[in-house]
């Protein structure tokens, strides 16, 4: 519990500095918003009046404490732009770049688990090194290029699945799924590795243990014994990465959902750094920082549940 | 960063404490470089003669518009054909490698500079140096690269400099970490509590003592983190946020082509090919000379 609590703490520090920091960039991005809100041909006092307004000429000190307090209240704020809620635009996008997230999370894990299983199970052996090599070139092919690649195969050259384009869950299943399946996949496709490199390292530990020893000497079947008894042990250090790769798979939908219009909270940050929307740009680090913390957090959680030592060690220490 | 923990745990399982003259000369013939070595290296010292020597190859321009060829195959005038300007696509693709391989080289050995001093202060001088680093550290990490990287791209503008300063940015954290984990073991040894007692000034102890100690799992980690930073460095200019629109980048040649994928597909996908490679082959050549280095590390060589 003091452990929680101590990462409790340090969590809210590092948040209030994230938002400070983006806070402080934000405000020195070049151009003028009160500019370009008054319009091409207006007068030195409408800009002034604008400025005032907004507030945009005092320190910026009490203008992030002004917003800081907004956020606590469940005010994020209206864009500069269109004057959309903030908040309304994030929780309309947030569910769709987490589905994203989600589905290739999912991927990812549905090719790392079997094959760090494999290539464990006879380390250097044939299997191992053939997934090793694969895992090598995906490695080396970042999602925007497995994008290209997969909408010239899949779309454009047998045209099974849509190029670009979101269905809304409400469209049915299937049709919300479909165009999704490409786009997962370009991510997925290169964060299994990771993990599967992981899983592999640790289970390979794992199965020098004597009770996995003593499972192999009452005759108990290979695969039971990888599955069964040694999966669980093996995959703390898995777990963990599930959660910093967090941040890699948020920075990776931004380029994912403009490559294939996906409507997300990427989107949405391009759009807004391209529009100089400073208070939607805050809003949409605000909640990749709180995704990603959050992600730690329970990580942090999940770990100290599956495995008692470290709950007891962490406290002590 | 994550390759980390993987390769240190077989590091150890596979170079258990032997002392066994077979086992040795076993790894070691295992540990050999091969043709998975040095057919990556060609490829590499093709690639980087190519991008120096670019001016002298007799290429095209590689922002000559020529509309009479657009969207040309690969023929004899054009060996990897010309994209939808007509511009020869060999010599955007060489001139783009100029930029890859700069910010691919740079920035790793930025970050982990800046990491490497950071990293050094927390595990050296503890206590509330080491609390504010690391929530600093924390800050950092909790952003997306990504993010960041569109933010100060903005904010400084896209000249070759900035990419290679703001992507260097990204590595510092890591390397701050095995930095200050490094320094944390090193720092009570004797021979530092030696060179204390002697009247060593702190940087002393810390550059001369130190430093050497720690070196060796960092030059590993700019080892790796070059194919990455040449990897988020074509994201980047994906996205049209890298260096400018004429120079040619790769990751701005594939996005070029994005458009015509599906009349003339060869303007994305030599490009992705080629960057293919050259990670791949970054990919190959580090991890070798990487276990060369745990080798010698471990005394095994």
């Amino acid at each position: 519990m003091r452990y929680l609590f101590r990462r409790f703490q340090r969590l809210v520090v590092v948040m209030v500095s994230v938002t400070f920091l983006t806070f402080l960039l934000v405000n020195v991005l070049p151009g003028d918003v009160a500019y370009e809100m008054a319009g091409m041909d207006s007068s030195e006092e409408e800009v002034q009046a604008i400025r005032d307004e907004l507030g945009l000429d005092r320190n910026v000190v009490l203008r992030y404490l002004d917003w800081a307090g907004g956020i606590l209240t469940g005010d994020w704020g209206a864009s500069f732009i269109n004057k959309e809620e903030v908040w309304h635009a994030l929780a309309q996008r947030f569910p769709v770049s987490l589905e994203l997230m989600l589905l290739a999370q999912l991927i990812a894990l549905s090719l790392a688990v079997p094959m760090g299983l494999i290539s464990a199970y006879r380390p250097g052996g044939r299997a191992d090194r053939v997934i090793g090599t694969l895992a090598f070139a995906s490695v080396s092919m970042p999602s925007f290029m497995t994008a290209i690649l997969l909408i010239f195969f899949f779309s454009l050259h047998l045209g099974w699945l849509p190029a670009t384009g979101y269905e809304p869950l409400s469209a049915g299943l299937w049709e919300n799924l479909r165009p999704m399946i490409l786009p997962a996949l370009a991510l997925g496709l290169v964060e299994w590795t990771v993990l599967m490199r992981t899983l592999r390292a640790e289970m390979i530990g794992v199965l020098q243990e004597n009770y996995i020893a003593l499972a192999r000497a009452k005759g108990m079947s290979d695969a039971r014994i990888l599955l069964v008894h040694a999966l669980r042990p093996s995959s703390f250090s898995m777990i963990t990465l599930l959660g910093l790769q967090v941040g890699r798979l948020m920075g990776g939908s931004i380029i994912i959902e403009q490559i294939f219009g996906i409507p997300g909270i990427g989107r949405l940050l391009v759009h807004a750094v391209n529009t100089r929307d400073f208070i939607m740009i805050q809003g949409c680090v605000t909640l990749f920082a709180i995704a990603f913390v959050t992600a730690n957090f329970l990580v942090d959680i999940a770990y100290a549940w599956l495995d008692p030592r470290v709950r007891l060690e962490r406290a002590r220490g | 960063m994550a390759d980390i923990t993987p390769d240190r745990l077989e590091g150890s399982s596979a170079g258990a404490p032997d002392d066994n003259a077979d086992a040795i000369a076993s790894h070691n013939r295992k540990n050999r470089l091969g043709l998975g070595f040095w057919i990556p290296l060609a490829w590499l010292a093709v690639v980087v003669a190519a991008a120096v020597f670019a001016d002298f190859l007799g290429l095209f321009p590689a922002d000559e518009i020529d509309w009479m060829h657009i969207n040309e195959g690969p023929n004899d005038a054009h060996i990897l054909g010309t994209d939808h300007l007509g511009r020869d696509m060999l010599s955007r693709i060489i001139y783009g490698a100029r930029v890859s391989l700069t910010v691919g080289f740079a920035a790793p050995l930025i970050g982990v500079g800046l990491g490497l001093v950071l990293g050094i202060l927390a595990g050296y001088y503890k206590g509330w140096v080491d609390e504010v680093i690391g929530i600093a550290i924390d800050t950092w990490l909790a952003i997306p690269g990504l993010v960041i990287l569109l933010l100060f791209s903005v904010v400084f503008g896209g000249s070759l400099g900035m990419v290679c300063l703001s992507l260097g940015l990204l590595f510092i954290p890591t390397a701050a970490r095995i930095t200050r984990a490094a320094t944390l073991n090193h720092s009570n040894r004797e021979f530092v509590l030696a060179a204390r007692a002697m009247g060593a000034s702190d940087f002393r102890i810390l550059t001369v003592e130190v430093l050497p100690n720690i070196i060796w799992p960092l030059i590993a980690f700019v080892l790796i983190d070059i194919p990455i930073a040449i990897v988020i460095e074509g994201a980047l200019s994906f996205l049209g946020l890298s260096v400018k629109a004429p120079t040619p980048s790769w990751g701005g040649v594939i996005a070029e082509g994005r458009e015509h994928l599906e009349g003339s597909p060869h303007i994305s996908l030599i490009p992705t090919a080629v960057m293919f490679m050259t990670v791949l082959s970054f990919n190959l050549v580090g991890d070798a000379i990487r276990k060369r280095l745990a080798d010698v590390r471990d005394g095994a060589i």
